[in-house]
């Protein structure tokens, strides 16, 4: 078990030696994990104190100067400094990278005020944004690594919990852009992304009991959303399931309805928390209060099998 | 300009314009053959609606041709409503929305540091844009990061969009604020040429951290019926009005 946010700290860690990396933080380098970068290189971290607003068009300054920013806070705040990012990252483009972690209801006892759950649908509306939420450490250090080669700006939603270790021994496999098949089943293409691609795991194990094999992806870039596999996944299943921890209304599932609607209709059941607010709890109770755990896929990959027959 | 696209910002762009002038004439050290050359100085128009006046000021240095100016706010055309990086030489910054462009800068003053680079950024604020509390974010950061390369115009012409600032919300001791903030603080008479070339030698001699000079200006200067106007914030001139304004400022016509 591990957390994502701390492969993010990774893999500033293993780009120290890169000098035209530097990092920004907004006195949450403890939380998303800066902090190993700014005790390797304090000479290349920037303090940005508590405002995001200032950090983001910091690190664009830097990025139009042929620097690499790395800027990280909780996935909220992020969006406290939307328009900074709009007009000053997008816009004109800039290669900034921007970190938030403490994403989704998984979060927990901090409650509502910290459970972002609409980040990804409010950066996948940007344009020249790469939009990513990695489900293990492993796999946060690799996508943010491969960052440092983005001509354009990039969020990243990490988690502050930890989650199954999914890619151990597999970082090859990963690439932005590239949903990755963690299970092949003919009969319902599960498709997740964060924390809840290992309860789509378990999800289609216990699918499996029943006799009904689950193809589960690992969607962990949202934009640009990798359209080829989805097209494949339809064809040979038929029917789709989305899960995530991230409201209905365009995340993930947002972004696969948006294919299939126009390009593939099929049947698609979506994951995802239905238009409210979380509260404190543990993160499982989360999951199990807002709909999104395992049972809440098996259900949906059922009605979607069911509506496939129709 | 603002005449030919009816539309844009006259009398920010005549508030700013003295300062522009001296900065592009003497001290700002660009190329206007290599506009992207990484170790320039940078000038960042953050109160970007007064793009005209720089626009001008850049046409006269150079980075593209006066027929260019034609294309202010017309489709496909190089001078866009705003200034924007991605669209023009010699344009360091995308602005339009205030309140961003000092942060940019403390980015681009990082940048120099990191290089070690004696390189300067120079950052136009309008004091209307001193309502956005995002600027006192970046003022305070500038200050804790004792960024001696980076030097800052606040264009004090009084007016903001709707009114007068002072109907508006009222900004009490502006140099006060700063220093307040951690800044080396000058005022002067952002139209007096000698008070300006003096102010730029000033912000030369501060090295140990930020500077600001606060520029009491005259919004529409130069125009009589512009200056001191909160109509001509953001209107363009009509036909009679720009043969006046044209011969008022000794164009001949």
């Amino acid at each position: 078990m591990a957390a994502s946010r701390d492969g993010y700290g990774q893999a500033l860690l293993e780009m120290i030696d890169d000098k035209e990396v530097v990092v920004l933080e907004a006195d949450l380098g403890k939380s998303t994990k800066s902090l190993h970068f700014r005790n390797a290189r304090p000479e290349r971290t920037i303090s940005c104190g508590i405002g995001e607003q200032n950090m983001m068009l910091v690190a664009a300054g830097l990025a139009s100067s042929g620097y690499t920013p790395f800027a990280s806070t909780f996935a909220i705040f992020t969006e406290r400094a939307f328009e900074q990012i709009r007009n000053g990252i997008a816009r004109p483009n800039l290669a900034v990278h921007i970190c938030g972690s403490h994403g989704g209801v998984h979060t927990g006892t901090d409650g509502s005020s910290a459970q972002s759950i609409e980040d990804l649908a409010i950066y996948r509306t940007l344009p020249n944004m790469t939009v990513m939420h990695p489900c293990d450490d492993v796999s946060a250090t690799v996508l943010t690594k491969q960052c440092r080669n983005l001509a354009g700006p990039s969020y990243m939603r990490t988690a502050r919990n930890k989650t199954l270790v999914l890619y151990d021994g597999r970082e090859d496999e990963l690439e932005i852009g590239k949903g990755v098949v963690h299970r092949a089943g003919v009969d319902v293409a599960i498709i997740a992304c964060g924390v809840l691609v290992a309860k789509a795991l378990e999800a289609a194990e216990i699918l499996s009991a029943d006799g009904i094999e689950a193809s589960v992806v690992d969607m962990h870039t949202l934009k640009p959303l990798d359209e080829d596999l989805v097209a494949k996944l339809v064809t040979q299943c038929g029917c789709v399931v989305t899960a995530e921890d991230h409201l209905l209304i365009g995340g993930l599932g947002g972004a696969v309805a948006e294919f299939l609607v126009s390009n593939l209709p099929a049947p698609l059941e979506r994951v995802g928390v239905n238009d409210r607010f979380g509260e404190s709890g543990q993160a499982e109770e989360m999951l199990d209060l807002l709909a999104i755990n395992t049972a809440d896929i098996v259900a949906a990959a059922t009605r979607a099998i069911s509506r496939k027959k129709l | 300009m603002t005449h030919r696209a009816a539309a844009g910002h006259p009398g920010g762009s005549l508030s700013e314009i003295d300062i522009l002038v001296a900065l592009y004439s003497t001290r700002l050290r660009i190329d206007p053959k290599q506009p992207d050359l990484v170790d320039r100085d940078r000038f960042i128009l953050s109160k970007g609606h007064a793009s005209p006046g720089m626009y001008a000021v850049l046409a006269e240095h150079g980075f593209f041709s006066h027929k260019e100016l034609e294309s202010y706010r017309v489709l496909g055309g190089i001078c866009q409503g705003h200034v924007d990086m991605k669209w023009t030489p010699g344009v360091d910054f995308s602005a339009g929305s205030l309140g961003m462009g000092l942060s940019f800068g403390i980015g681009c003053a990082h940048a120099a540091r990191l290089d070690g680079s004696e390189r300067t950024i120079f950052v136009m604020l309008g004091d209307g844009e001193l309502q956005e509390g995002s600027v006192w974010e970046a003022a305070m950061a500038a200050a804790h990061h004792e960024l001696g390369n980076l030097k800052v115009f606040v264009d004090r012409n009084r007016i903001q969009n709707d009114d007068f600032i002072d109907a508006q919300m009222r900004m009490f001791d502006v140099a006060a604020k700063w220093r307040a903030f951690g800044w080396a603080v000058k005022e002067i008479d952002g139209h007096d040429m000698e008070e300006i070339l003096k102010g730029l030698e000033w912000m030369d001699s501060i090295t140990d951290g930020p500077a600001v000079i606060i520029a009491h200006t005259v919004k529409g200067k130069g125009i009589s019926y512009m200056e001191n106007n909160p109509a001509f914030h953001g209107a363009a001139p009509s036909d009679e009005q720009l043969l006046q304004g044209l011969t008022e400022l000794g164009v001949e016509v």
